[in-house]
């Protein structure tokens, strides 16, 4: 079990959230050229080590958080809301 | 090596056992091979068996970092089966069951390959015109073993399943083909070695490759931790870990993640269950059998995220656990003997890869997902001709790199690009 401190709720089991993906893709333009799209839709770095991805906390607050973990030891190294202005008041009220 | 028969076993058995040599050499690699396979599991294997048998071709070395049957060739549940539906898959998996119907008979090895009936459960009306379809479209097109049973026909075949009226999904039927089953995984390995071995192929284990050099358009040598190994032609086979190796070659991205797929063998029990039975609604994902030693082999969905350990998670133990009691609650006080997880290739749509890469003598075989084990013989046939003839076979001809830029992506299941969904 990977346990997963949620800036929201604390810490929970992993089998509280669901799994996003990979978290470092950058979606392209609507009107970018279908190469572009083709690449953030279908092609993955598929990283052995940290990558960052997202996670949902569907049985907790429902926040949707960003994660850098280890895909082979599966140590968590850092956590924040994806929401990049919630991110922001939750480290200011730190 | 000594051909396995009848006689020789009798012989073997009034001396004593000690009339059998081993079954493949233990070569110390060479400078250069004319062709080099990356990866010693049973697809690798199966590619140089196959290169050496229907093309003719010599000086070949596998290159297993490990040693044989190691990874995933013994980390699955061992089900074959061709009950596919896609133009492509369909014929794939098909050439793939007719090559294991004489694949003990051709490897002069028992693979013990039993077919004892694939059995899907079907629970709503809309999954048995949904299989109907399928199944006849399997029928209309080669695969003549595919068979709609109804609810009466199940119980005399399979009487033990839950058919309680309070069960949450009540079974109404069940899509079978006959013709599947299951295979001793460990012999298909030392099978394809022993058959490579004996027609040249040099089996070399414990050699991890660690990096590639290239000159223009071309690997020309590969590094490895028993050194320097030049090929005229480099087949990659190393499903799991397929991207470490792409970005070794000098690329970056492909479609393909790296998850986790667990399966269970429970304690041996006496003979229960004739057929491999897959059980899969709402959020269920099960499929059993029993191996000749008795014990359940079984398994569920994957772990639900990305990962290359080579270990499960609980939630899913559990999760496999309900759904095996909850379709065979006889099994409810049956313990686990052994559970392991595999890494698998999940590509974005569930369909693998055997194909041409941008460089001129590099081919790809990956992308195995859940269906590796079924698809080794075929898949070995059909990466061979690829690098034998150095153009894709016309069965295998939309299993590349480029189906998702040109929209014709092989979505068995209809999940779309999100590789853990392609169960």
């Amino acid at each position: 079990m990977i346990r997963i401190n949620c800036p929201f709720c604390g810490e929970r089991d992993h089998s509280d959230f669901t799994y996003g993906g990979d978290g470092s893709i950058v979606y392209p333009e609507l009107d970018a050229p279908a190469e572009e799209w083709v690449e953030a839709i279908f092609q993955r770095e598929n990283i052995r080590g940290v990558q960052t991805e997202t996670w949902h906390h569907v049985s907790g607050c429902r926040q949707w958080l960003v994660v850098e973990r280890d895909t082979m030891t599966h140590e968590i190294h850092s956590i924040k809301a994806a929401h990049e202005g919630v991110a922001k008041v939750l480290e200011a009220g730190k | 090596m000594t051909r396995f028969s009848a006689w020789s076993v009798f012989r073997n058995g009034l001396s004593g056992q000690s009339g059998w040599t081993r079954q493949w050499r233990d070569p110390e690699p060479k400078k250069q091979y004319d062709i080099v396979i990356v990866g010693g599991g049973l697809h690798g294997l199966a590619t140089a068996y196959y290169l050496a048998k229907n093309h003719g071709l010599k000086n070949i070395a596998i290159l297993e970092k490990g040693w044989l049957g190691g990874g995933n060739a013994g980390r699955n549940t061992t089900i074959v089966r061709s009950n596919y539906f896609m133009p492509g898959n369909r014929q794939f998996y098909e050439h793939s069951l007719e090559l294991w119907e004489n694949l003990s008979h051709e490897l002069n090895y028992n693979v013990m390959f039993s077919q004892r009936s694939h059995i899907s459960l079907l629970h709503s009306p809309g999954a048995i015109d949904g299989a109907a379809r399928r199944y006849n479209t399997m029928r209309l097109t080669g695969t003549p073993d595919a068979e709609i049973w109804d609810l009466e026909k199940l119980k005399q075949n399979v009487p033990h399943l839950n058919y309680g009226p309070d069960c949450r999904f009540p079974i109404l039927g069940a899509a079978v083909q006959k013709r599947a089953g299951t295979a001793r995984h460990d012999a298909v390995a030392w099978g394809y070695a022993r058959a490579a071995d004996a027609l040249g192929v040099d089996i070399i284990q414990n050699c991890e490759v660690t990096s590639t050099s290239r000159s223009g358009n071309s690997i020309t040598s590969l590094t490895t931790s028993r050194g320097e190994i030049s090929a005229k032609k480099v087949g990659f086979a190393v499903a799991g870990n397929t991207s470490r190796l792409w970005q070794m070659a000098g690329f970056n991205t492909l479609p393909i993640e790296s998850h986790k797929l667990q399966a269970f063998v429970s304690e041996p029990l006496k003979p229960l269950l004739d057929q491999v039975v897959v059980f899969g609604v709402g959020g269920a994902h099960f499929y059993i059998s029993q191996s000749d030693k008795g014990g359940m082999v079984f398994g569920g969905d994957l772990d639900w995220y990305k990962s290359y350990a080579q270990r499960g998670n609980l939630p899913i133990v559990q999760d496999v656990a309900e759904c095996a009691v909850s379709i065979l609650p006889c099994l409810g006080r049956v313990r686990l003997l052994r559970h392991w997880s595999g890494v698998m290739d999940m590509s974005m749509d569930g369909a693998p890869f055997i194909c041409k890469t941008p460089l001129d003598n590099l081919y790809l075989n990956a992308g195995w997902n859940y269906g590796g084990f079924k698809a080794s013989p075929a898949s070995g046939w059909y990466f061979a001709d690829l690098i034998a003839n150095d153009r894709p076979h016309e069965t295998i001809e939309n299993f590349n790199l480029d189906r998702f830029a040109q929209g014709v992506s092989l979505d068995e299941r209809g999940a779309g690009p999100d590789p853990k969904l392609h169960g």
